[in-house]
C-alpha cells in the first residue's frame, strides 16, 4: 500500500470483491477527489487564480474541475484577494450559504492577515469572519503555492473525521428531546 | 506666459492667483462665482474636457505654518516684537483639472471651502463626467455639492460615520463595522 | 429615491441584482438591474467594494515606499502604474532620465499593454462563451510574465523602476526571449482574430451593442481605448508625448460607433502596435553602449521641493494621472489618483438603457473595469 492511500483491504481487487475499511475513510476518498472550487476572487490575487485555473497551471487534474460561482454547488471557496468592510458582509453570507462540506483557502496576504493595506477601510484577514482552513502567503502567490494549498486541503479532508461531528450533533438533539 | 495671459483676460477680476509649479498653471478663483469661471473657460478659450475633480484638506500644512511662526514670533518676541494673531484661512480646497482637446494645454481651477461653509455650486450641469468625483469628494472630505443629482457617498458604506480623507481621521481608522440588513423596498423589491 | 428610480418609477419592473460576488463581474462591483422582461430599463451602481485607502496609506508612506501600492491599482498591467507614479514624482523634482532608462521604460510598459489587452480579450470572450482564445491568449500572458519575472522577481505585482530611472539593464538574452515571444504572439492575436472577428456570432453579439456618440463620451470623461472606438484620435502617446514616443511611428487606431465591437478591435490593433513600438525601441537600446547611466542623480531621501503637480500617461485603460502635493518632508501631503474607469464607469446606466441583460455582461466586460483601479 502507498502512502497515503486510504489502508482499504486488497481482496477488493483480487478476491470476490470485498472491500473492508472504515466509513469514515470511504467517505474522505470519495469527497478528496473532487473538491469543487468557488473562485471568489477579489483583487489582483484573482488574476493569480485565473491563471492556476487555465491551462498552463491546469487546477483541474486535481479534481477541482467544474468551478461554481453558485455557492450552493461548491465545495471550497478560494478567498483571493482583499475584503474591505464594505465586502465583508456578502463574505459572510455566501460562506452561509455554502453546503456542507464546505472548506475555505485564503489566498494571498490580503486575505490571511490585511496584506499591505492596514488601513481604515480594509478587513484585517477573513479569519474575523469565517473559518479558515489553509492559509496560502504571497502577494500575490504563485500558481503553483494555489496548487499546493489544494494538494494540502486534499491531505486534511483524507485525516477529517465527518461520523464524529454528525455524533456529536446528533447527541446535541437527543440531549434536548428531539 | 500665453496662457497665463489669456486666461487672465477671460477671467479678468475673477482670477485671483496664479501658481506655477513645474510647468502646471494653477488659478485660483472665488468658490461663488466657480460655475461661473468654468463657463467661461469653457466655451471661450476650449478647455472642454474635465479630467479629474477632488478636495484637498490643508490643516496640517497650516498647523505646520503656524507652529513655525509661532517659534519665529517667540524668537521675536524675546527681542521685542509682538505675535499677531492671522485668521485662519479656508481649511479645504477643490481642484479641477481641465484641458484643451485641440491646443493639449492644461489648465487646473482651484477654490478654497471654508469649514464652516462647506457648500460649492455642482459643475454636473456642465460636465456629466462630473457626477461621480464630487460623490467621492463629500464622501472623503464632506464637502457638499449644490445642485448636483444624488449627492449620497460613494466608496464607504452609506451609514459611515466620518470623512475618512481629513487630515485628522486615523489612518488605520475608529474601528467601524458595517451592519448589513436586508430590508425589502416596498412592493416585494429586495435592495 | 435616486433619478433611476424616478425616471422608471411608472414603468412595471423587476430588480435584479447583478451582485459583488457574480461569475461575470470582473472584481467587486454590484449593478443593481431594473428589468422589464428582458430590457434594462435603468441600472444603479454601487462601488466601493475594493476601497482600501491607498491614498490616505499614501500619504503615511515615503515616496519610495509608495511604489509596491501603485502596482496593486491596475494589477492586468502593474508596470504602467509604477511608471506613470514615478514620471510624477521625477516632474516634481525636475529629475534628467537618462535615455536608457526610458526606453527600458518603454519596453516594459509596451509590453504591459499587450498583457492588459490580452485580459481582456480573453475575458471578454469568456464571457461572452467563447473560450477558447482565453486558453491560447493566456499562454503568451505567460510567457510576458517569464520575462518580467526575469527582470523584476514577480510575475504580477512587479515593483518596476525607482524614482530617476531604472534598476537594472535588460537581461543578455532579452533578443532570443523577445523574439520568440513575437512568434507567439503574432500566432495567437492571429487565431483569436480568425476565431472572433468575422465570427457570425461574435458579430452578432458586440456590434451595435450600446454604441456612445464622441460628444457623449467626452462629456463623461471618457479616454482611452472606449473613446478611441468612438472615433476620436486622442492618445496621450502622440498628442502630450512624454519619455521618448515622439520617436516612434506607430498608428493610433479608431472605431466608428463606439460599440462593444469597436473596443474589441481597436485593443487588437493596439497590441499589434506595440509590438511595433518594442521592436523600434530595442533596436535604439542595442545601440546604447553597456556604460549608460540608469538613474539620475537622486538623494537617498526624497524630499521635492514644495508644490504639486499632475502628470498623466497613456495606460493600456486611459489617462492615468497622478496629482502629488508635497510640503517637502519626505512624505506626499496628498497623492491622487484619476484612473481611468472611474470616468468611463459612471456613463454604465445611460449605455445599457434599452439592451437586454446579456448586452449588459458584454458591455461590462468590454469597458475593462478593474476594481482596484476604480475604488483605490
Amino acid at each position: 500500500m502507498s502512502k497515503g492511500s486510504s489502508n482499504m483491504a486488497i481482496e477488493a481487487y483480487t478476491g470476490d470483491g470485498w472491500l473492508l475499511t472504515k466509513l469514515e475513510q470511504l467517505i474522505n476518498w470519495g469527497r478528496k477527489r473532487s473538491p469543487w472550487p468557488l473562485p471568489y476572487g477579489t483583487a489582483c490575487c484573482g488574476i493569480e487564480m485565473m491563471a492556476a485555473l487555465a491551462s498552463s497551471y491546469d487546477m483541474a487534474r486535481f479534481g477541482a474541475e467544474r468551478p461554481s460561482f453558485s455557492p450552493r454547488q461548491a465545495d471550497v471557496l478560494i478567498e483571493a484577494g482583499t475584503i474591505t468592510k464594505k465586502m465583508a458582509p456578502i463574505l459572510k453570507r455566501i460562506y452561509e450559504q455554502m453546503a456542507e462540506p464546505k472548506w475555505v483557502i485564503a489566498m494571498g496576504a490580503c486575505a490571511c492577515s490585511g496584506g499591505v493595506f492596514r488601513t481604515y477601510s480594509t478587513l484585517q484577514g477573513i479569519d474575523q469572519l469565517i473559518p479558515v482552513d489553509v492559509y496560502v502567503p504571497g502577494c500575490p502567490p504563485r500558481p503553483e503555492g494555489l496548487l499546493y494549498a489544494l494538494l494540502k486541503l486534499i491531505e486534511k479532508i483524507e485525516k477529517d473525521h465527518p461520523l464524529h461531528k454528525k455524533a456529536v450533533q446528533l447527541k446535541g438533539e437527543l440531549r434536548y428531546g428531539a | 506666459m500665453a496662457l497665463k495671459d489669456s486666461v487672465l483676460k477671460v477671467l479678468g477680476k475673477k482670477a485671483l492667483a496664479f501658481d506655477e509649479t513645474a510647468g502646471s498653471l494653477f488659478v485660483e478663483v472665488p468658490k461663488e462665482h466657480i460655475v461661473a469661471c468654468l463657463t467661461l473657460l469653457k466655451n471661450e478659450l476650449g478647455f472642454d474636457f474635465l479630467s479629474d475633480l477632488f478636495g484637498v484638506d490643508n490643516s496640517a500644512l497650516y498647523e505646520k505654518k503656524k507652529k513655525k511662526k509661532k517659534k519665529k514670533g517667540e524668537e521675536s518676541e524675546e527681542n521685542g516684537g509682538s505675535v499677531q494673531e492671522e485668521p485662519v484661512p479656508p481649511r479645504f480646497e477643490v481642484i479641477y483639472l481641465l484641458l484643451n482637446l485641440e491646443t493639449n494645454q492644461r489648465l487646473q481651477v482651484r477654490i478654497r471651502v471654508p469649514e464652516n461653509d462647506l457648500t460649492v455650486e455642482s459643475a454636473t450641469g456642465l460636465w456629466k463626467g462630473a457626477n461621480w468625483p464630487e460623490r467621492e469628494c463629500f464622501d472623503m472630505f464632506g464637502i457638499k455639492f449644490r445642485g448636483h443629482p444624488y449627492l449620497k457617498r460613494l466608496l464607504m458604506w452609506d451609514e459611515f460615520p466620518a470623512h475618512p480623507l481629513r487630515k485628522d481621521y486615523p489612518l488605520e481608522g475608529m474601528g467601524e463595522e458595517r451592519e448589513l440588513v436586508y430590508e425589502p423596498e416596498g412592493e416585494g423589491h429586495w435592495t | 429615491m435616486g433619478p433611476v428610480k424616478q425616471r422608471i418609477a411608472n414603468e412595471d419592473y423587476v430588480t435584479i441584482n447583478v451582485g459583488p460576488s457574480h461569475p461575470a463581474m470582473h472584481g467587486t462591483l454590484r449593478a443593481i438591474a431594473y428589468v422589464s422582461g428582458e430590457t434594462v430599463l435603468g441600472t444603479d451602481l454601487e462601488i466601493g467594494y475594493l476601497h482600501r485607502g491607498v491614498e490616505k496609506l499614501g500619504e503615511n508612506l515615503t515616496y519610495h515606499q509608495f511604489i509596491p501600492i501603485t502596482d496593486r491599482l491596475n494589477y492586468c498591467s502593474a508596470i504602467a502604474n509604477n511608471v506613470s507614479y514615478e514620471m510624477a514624482v521625477e516632474k516634481l523634482m525636475g529629475l534628467e532620465v537618462p535615455e536608457k532608462a526610458q526606453l527600458i521604460r518603454i519596453i516594459m510598459t509596451e509590453l504591459s499593454r499587450i498583457a492588459d489587452h490580452i485580459v481582456l480579450v480573453g475575458i471578454l470572450g469568456v464571457d461572452l462563451g467563447a473560450f477558447t482564445p482565453f486558453f491560447y491568449l493566456f499562454i503568451q500572458r505567460e510567457e510576458i510574465y517569464e520575462i518580467f519575472e526575469w527582470y523584476n522577481g514577480a510575475r504580477l505585482t512587479n515593483t518596476f523602476g525607482r524614482i530617476g530611472g531604472v534598476e537594472a539593464p535588460l537581461p543578455e538574452d532579452f533578443e532570443e526571449r523577445w523574439s520568440k515571444l513575437k512568434k507567439g504572439l503574432d500566432k495567437a492575436i492571429g487565431e483569436t482574430d480568425k476565431l472572433l472577428t468575422h465570427n457570425r456570432i461574435w458579430m452578432d453579439r458586440t456590434i451595435g451593442v450600446t454604441p456612445i456618440s464622441a460628444d457623449d463620451a467626452l462629456n463623461w470623461g471618457f479616454t482611452g481605448p472606449c473613446l478611441r472606438a468612438c472615433g476620436v484620435k486622442r492618445d496621450l502617446r502622440k498628442d502630450e508625448p512624454y519619455s521618448l514616443y515622439h520617436q516612434f511611428d506607430f498608428e493610433i487606431p479608431t472605431g466608428k460607433h463606439g460599440d462593444v465591437f469597436d473596443r474589441y478591435m481597436v485593443r487588437m490593433i493596439e497590441m499589434r502596435e506595440s509590438v511595433k513600438i518594442i521592436d523600434q525601441a530595442f533596436a535604439m537600446y542595442k545601440e546604447l553602449g553597456p556604460d549608460e547611466p540608469l538613474m539620475a542623480k537622486v538623494p537617498k531621501i526624497i524630499r521635492p521641493p514644495e508644490g504639486e503637480v499632475y502628470h498623466a500617461i497613456e495606460s493600456p485603460n486611459g489617462e492615468l494621472g497622478f496629482y502629488i502635493k508635497s510640503d517637502g518632508t519626505d512624505k506626499p501631503y496628498r497623492i491622487k489618483i484619476r484612473p481611468p474607469c472611474y470616468m468611463i464607469f459612471q456613463a454604465f446606466d445611460e449605455l445599457i438603457q434599452g439592451e437586454m441583460i446579456s448586452d449588459l455582461i458584454a458591455c461590462l466586460s468590454s469597458l475593462n473595469i478593474i476594481a482596484g483601479e476604480l475604488d483605490r
